[in-house]
């Protein structure tokens, strides 16, 4: 009794720094952000209250309603074209690849995490611009007569973000399939099922914890970020973050940016929410 | 000393601007970033000046807010905030006979932005104009001199928007007729539907980097609320970028330099102060790295290259200053109804 009574308090004791540095810098700090929601602005000044029209405005306000559906539209989009070339990307790289150079594959598939996320980004502008690289290609072969309008766009968002999620979930999604037995394949396909059965009825199941880390992640970090959508997008469409930082940086509106803030990560909780039955972080 | 206590003493030195004596501490725009500026006074004084940059006045008054009397010793500031800033007692005083006032452009001494009841509390160290950006390999500059070409069709896809709200809807006010001066929440409404037309011209609504980017890639040919700070800085690789003022008119940018109330160094803040709005300073805060502008101080003309003044247009300013209006200075209630219709604009 009094050594588990003494390995209780090491657990304790190990768990602390983390624990208390969570409490300290998320939860009293979500605490603040919340209480602030409420709060709502006299000229410059924060008047503290219980004042429920930040949401009200969020969900009311078209502007503002708009910029939560154009975030959780991209993020959705991003999410599913990155899963469907991440999978057979980490196949190939499981399945096919030696062994001996699956690391240099990796490491490959990895390397645009090597560079700055705002060069990336700039750099993808460049390459859809009127004169990037594809509309010159187009234009040389004689496909198109005018430069296409890739830049400044949602598509240009949307490529910009799965070129980056791709290598995420790549390495969720091959972290899950090195784990599999192919004596799975083999006993399907020995009780009469085909290539397509087995992939459908036995391996996808399989890699289904990978495939929704990695689809947690990107969305996660998807419709938080405020980098891509304002270089590649062109302000075009407004997100949500980009709408919480005018909030902050330009209207000094705390209280709104709060509550965005809030709804955000409300999205992002009911996101986990449906995907927490598949999430299986042990699996990668 | 653990690794954890050596990680958060490295995240305080981060949070916190520096307090040794021989170090200042300015909120600055980036264009004071640039070491062609701040060396030579570092080099004078024997002094580190850490510079923190921020965007828009809401965003510094912020950054002072919560920060402690000390912190920050000098502050770079819309022109036409200062009044704001002052009333929030971020300002200081600073000796009006020890600043060479009397060598600017008159219309940039500006009294009635730096001066508060009788007390001078900034000095205009720079400015400019908010109009139109071109090429004009790809446009007709004669366009150009009219603001209702861009929404006439004929540059629908060409067009880009520079993303700050007050000297867009300044000049979009210009083109109904209304002076910057005289916008009101009331008459805001009269501004959304030529807002809205120009958006619907434009390809994308820019800061000052992608701005920059867009006209020099030829992504548009033409950038509304540009100005010689948008395109003198790409002059040099890109001679057939051009600005002017059309015949609506433009709006004048220009940018003032305080002492922050409570600093620590008031004689070391006053002293970078002197220098910036110096020949010498104005020279070089000029022709910035992160974006061209001309100086308030006419001096700064014997040390500017003909080049230089060239593309300012230094021999167009008494013209252009004519021309120009000063920036809207809403109160509280207009500010929130015209930042509604931007975000409006930029969700459209």
């Amino acid at each position: 009794m009094t050594l588990q009574r003494a390995e209780r308090r090491l657990g304790w004791g190990l768990a602390a720094p983390a624990l208390l540095w969570t409490l300290a810098f998320f939860v009293l700090p979500f605490l603040a952000m919340v209480v602030l929601s409420f709060a709502h602005m006299e000229g410059r000044q924060v008047v503290q209250g219980l004042d429920p029209g930040n949401y009200i405005r969020a969900f009311t306000d078209w502007s503002q309603l708009n910029a939560l559906i154009n975030s959780v539209e991209i993020t959705l989009t991003v999410t599913v074209i990155s899963v469907v070339l991440a999978w057979p990307l980490a196949a190939i790289i499981a399945w096919r690849v030696p062994p001996r150079f699956q690391r240099l594959a990796l490491l490959l598939a990895v390397l645009p995490f090597w560079t700055s996320y705002v060069v990336r980004s700039y750099s993808w502008l460049l390459v859809l611009g009127k004169n990037g690289v594809i509309n010159q290609a187009l234009m040389g072969l004689g496909v198109i007569a005018e430069p296409l309008a890739l830049a400044s766009t949602r598509s240009a968002t949307v490529i910009g973000f799965v070129h980056f999620f791709v290598m995420l979930l790549t390495l969720t999604i091959y972290a899950n399939l090195i784990q599999l037995s192919p004596n799975y394949a083999r006993a399907a396909q020995d009780l009469g099922a085909g290539r397509w059965a087995t992939f459908r009825h036995v391996i996808l199941p399989l890699t289904l914890p990978g495939v929704v880390t990695g689809a947690f992640l990107t969305f996660v970090l998807c419709i938080g970020d405020y980098i891509t959508p304002q270089i590649l997008g062109g302000n075009n469409e407004l997100t949500l973050p980009q709408l919480i930082m005018l909030q902050m940086g330009r209207s000094g509106n705390f209280p709104m940016a709060s509550a965005l803030s809030v709804v955000l990560m409300a999205v992002v909780t009911l996101a986990y929410a449906g995907c927490s039955r598949w999430l299986r972080l042990d699996r990668i | 000393m653990t690794h954890r206590a050596l990680t958060a003493l490295g995240l305080l030195a981060l949070a916190t601007p520096a307090f040794a004596q021989d170090e200042l501490n300015a909120l600055v725009w980036c264009d004071h970033t640039d070491p062609a500026l701040i060396a030579p006074f570092e080099a004078k004084y024997g002094v580190k000046v850490n510079l923190k940059e921020y965007e828009g006045t809401a965003a510094g008054l912020a950054i002072l807010d919560q920060s402690q009397p000390g912190d920050w010793d000098v502050l770079v500031i819309d022109a036409v905030d200062v009044p704001r800033a002052v009333a929030a007692g971020k300002l200081a005083e600073i000796p009006a006979d020890q600043l060479p006032t009397a060598d600017f452009f008159p219309e940039l001494v500006m009294a009635a932005n730096n001066v508060v009841d009788g007390k001078t509390y900034a000095v205009t160290e720079k400015f400019g104009y908010n109009t139109i950006s071109y090429d004009k390999t790809k446009v007709d500059p004669a366009d150009m001199e009219d603001m209702a070409a861009l929404t006439s069709g004929k540059y629908d896809g060409k067009t880009g928007i520079y993303d700050y709200y007050l000297p867009l809807l300044g000049l979009v006010a210009l083109g109904q007729g209304i002076n910057t001066a005289d916008i009101t929440a009331e008459n805001l409404g009269q501004l959304q539907d030529p807002l809205m037309a120009l958006r619907k011209a434009s390809t994308l609504v820019a800061d000052v980097v992608s701005s920059q980017t867009a006209l020099a890639t030829g992504e548009v040919d033409i950038i509304v609320g540009g100005g010689e700070w948008l395109t003198a800085v790409l002059a040099a690789e890109n001679p057939n970028l051009d600005w002017t003022i059309p015949k609506q008119g433009g709006l004048r940018w220009a940018q003032s330099i305080g002492v922050v109330a409570g600093t620590a160094k008031p004689d070391l803040a006053l002293a970078f102060v002197q220098y910036i709005v110096s020949p010498e300073g104005q020279a070089a805060l000029a022709q910035s790295s992160c974006y061209w502008g001309m100086p308030a101080n006419t001096k700064a003309g014997d040390i500017l290259s003909p080049e230089a003044k060239a593309v300012l247009r230094w021999d167009q300013q008494p013209e252009f200053l004519a021309r120009a209006q000063l920036y809207p200075i809403p109160d509280a209630a207009t500010d929130t109804a015209m930042q509604d219709l931007w975000t409006a604009m930029l969700n459209k």
